[in-house]
């Protein structure tokens, strides 16, 4: 039965509609919604575990005029953490934009963007493809402008152009693989492509405008002022889902289709940029003088982790040796997108709290917001990787298997990298937990739930529980066509 | 002799190269815009090239109907950055 696949891209999407038409019931549609889509997502995950890959062509129409929607391990465990995390953040969205003008646009854009990641996810063609980032796109744009300060317009705007570039560069990439092959399904062009010009110029031009969307080094200038200025859930929501859509993309056609075409040439340029992106996202997080900047230079940082993982999967033989780095990298991703949306909306409730964001002035925030408070630490653990946080395993796997490959010179990247980010989780926790005397504690509230669930989703069960990771995902560690 | 399917590759080429220049080049929000739809043209003309099954034949109908849909992409995403422009002007003034 796959048409669970249906009911993922169009529960969102039907409940965004009359969200539109009545915004006062945006909240509690928006969280049916929310929640169907995550047990859809759940019974996916079983199913993709029993089957392997479960397909849907809706209408019955064949292969070149249809749309294919198409679910592996891959996209089934992205799935279930964008449905999670989608659920905590409807649920403190819920109380962050009480009596602001602002949530009726909120509920039906979220909507759309729920629907825009979930379709991204399971579509299986090129062009389908390049339709949902649009979409992922425009929605994404469209709530970051939600917070209406100028800067937060600014950012928005930087944002919505650098992503049409980066879409237009993708397009043209899928005009030069239609022109070669034929085909826009993955699985066929997958078939017939081979090392030609054709292939080598799409290549170029599909991963630059992924790379620009991902925020990999040097191309991240846009993400810092929009993440940074949106409001929190949507803050969350871009760190945590939007980076990863491109990421995942990346990853799909890297393995699934270019692998005739990307040599290790192509695998070591990704990984110098992340690892650029490691030292100089921290670095920069080290230096942020607010607390959203810090998460969203975090998020730099993070991608770049992701991006080494590439020149390690290159080197890597299909064997235990790359499903075990296989399975580190999409924990790290998972990892990531927990702790940072965590994160995020933890900021929320500190911004909200003190009436700004700056880290310096955020002295003996405990006093005031316990449990906020602890929730940061945790998120922060998982941005570090100090055990049991799913990140721990994930750095473990990639420093293992560098070694185990003769590569150096990520273990010293990830080694500064961790050092940096002790440094500025810490910088950050001595000022929560300072001695400035503030007035008393309160017990917790309800919109300080969803991000410590998160955190601790992040720090403690993808460290503790994620072995079945590796078993849903080993199929899919070697590179080339799908069947 | 180039082929009409030569031609229009090259035109396609040559406008998404200028509006890629375009789009990097210029700092007005209008230009910007400008440039971005004429490097989305070159890309659709690359598209509808690929069409072309040789004189007398039929065409692929499939990059067509990707062109189409990339239009209106193309015009919701203007429109938009245009609206924002607006709202960023608007909100300097106050």
């Amino acid at each position: 039965m796959s048409n669970l696949l249906a009911g993922i891209v169009a529960l969102p999407l039907a409940a965004a509609l009359p969200t539109l038409v009545w915004p006062g019931a945006g909240r509690p549609l928006t969280l049916a919604a929310a929640g169907l889509t995550l047990a859809a997502t759940l019974l996916l995950l079983g199913e993709v575990a029993a089957a392997g890959t479960v397909t849907l062509v809706p209408g019955g129409w064949t292969t070149g005029l249809g749309i294919v929607l198409r679910a592996d391990g891959l996209s089934a465990v992205l799935l279930a953490m964008t449905a999670m995390v989608a659920l905590a953040a409807t649920l403190y969205a819920g109380r962050y934009f009480a009596g602001d003008p602002a949530e009726r646009h909120f509920w039906p854009l979220w909507l759309l963007l729920l629907t825009a990641l979930n379709a991204l996810f399971l579509a299986a063609d090129l062009f389908n493809l390049y339709v949902t980032l649009e979409l992922l796109g425009l929605a994404a744009v469209a709530l970051a402008t939600l917070a209406g300060t100028r800067a937060a317009l600014e950012a928005a705007l930087r944002y919505l152009l650098v992503g049409l570039l980066g879409s237009m560069a993708y397009l043209a990439g899928v005009a030069l693989l239609y022109a070669a092959y034929g085909r826009l399904d993955l699985a066929g062009v997958a078939a017939a492509i081979g090392p030609e010009p054709a292939a080598a110029a799409a290549l170029a031009l599909m991963f630059a405008g992924l790379l620009l969307k991902t925020a990999a080094f040097p191309l991240h200038f846009w993400l810092p002022p929009a993440h940074g200025s949106a409001p929190a859930p949507v803050s969350a929501a871009l760190s945590a889902l939007v980076v990863k859509a491109a990421f995942y993309l990346l990853l799909r056609l890297w393995l699934d289709l270019f692998a005739p075409v990307a040599g290790a040439g192509v695998a070591t340029l990704l990984g110098a940029l992340g690892a650029a992106a490691v030292l100089w996202g921290s670095w920069q997080a080290l230096r942020a003088s607010r607390l959203k900047l810090l998460a969203a230079y975090s998020t730099v940082a993070q991608v770049g982790y992701l991006l080494l993982f590439f020149p390690l999967l290159a080197a890597l033989p299909p064997g235990p040796a790359r499903e075990a780095a296989f399975g580190g990298l999409v924990l790290l991703a998972l990892t990531h997108g927990f702790a940072k949306a965590g994160f995020f909306l933890a900021a929320g409730v500190v911004q909200r709290h003190a009436g700004h964001d700056r880290i310096a002035e955020l002295d003996g925030t405990v006093q005031r917001l316990p449990v906020t408070s602890f929730t940061l630490a945790l998120a922060g653990v998982a941005l570090i990787g100090l055990p049991p946080s799913g990140t721990f395993l994930a750095k473990w796997q990639l420093l293992s298997g560098a070694i185990g490959a003769g590569f150096w010179w990520p273990v010293a990247v990830v080694a500064v990298g961790t050092l940096l980010a002790c440094a500025y989780v810490f910088r950050l926790l001595g000022h929560l937990f300072g001695n400035a005397v503030q007035p008393a504690g309160r017990r917790l509230a309800g919109e300080e739930l969803p991000p410590l669930l998160l955190a601790l989703a992040a720090a403690v069960a993808l460290g503790l529980f994620a072995a079945p990771l590796w078993d849903l995902l080993a199929p899919l560690s070697a590179p080339g066509p799908r069947p | 002799m180039p082929t009409p399917q030569l031609i229009y590759l090259l035109t396609g080429c040559a406008l998404a190269a200028l509006g890629l220049f375009g789009a990097l080049a210029h700092v007005s929000l209008l230009q910007r815009v400008m440039a971005l739809n004429i490097l989305g043209g070159g890309v659709f003309l690359l598209l509808i090239a690929t069409a072309w099954n040789g004189p007398g034949a039929p065409a692929d109908p499939v990059p067509h109907a990707l062109v189409l849909t990339g239009i209106v992409v193309a015009v919701s995403a203007t429109a938009f950055a245009l609206a924002l422009g607006r709202r960023l002007r608007e909100t300097r003034d106050e």
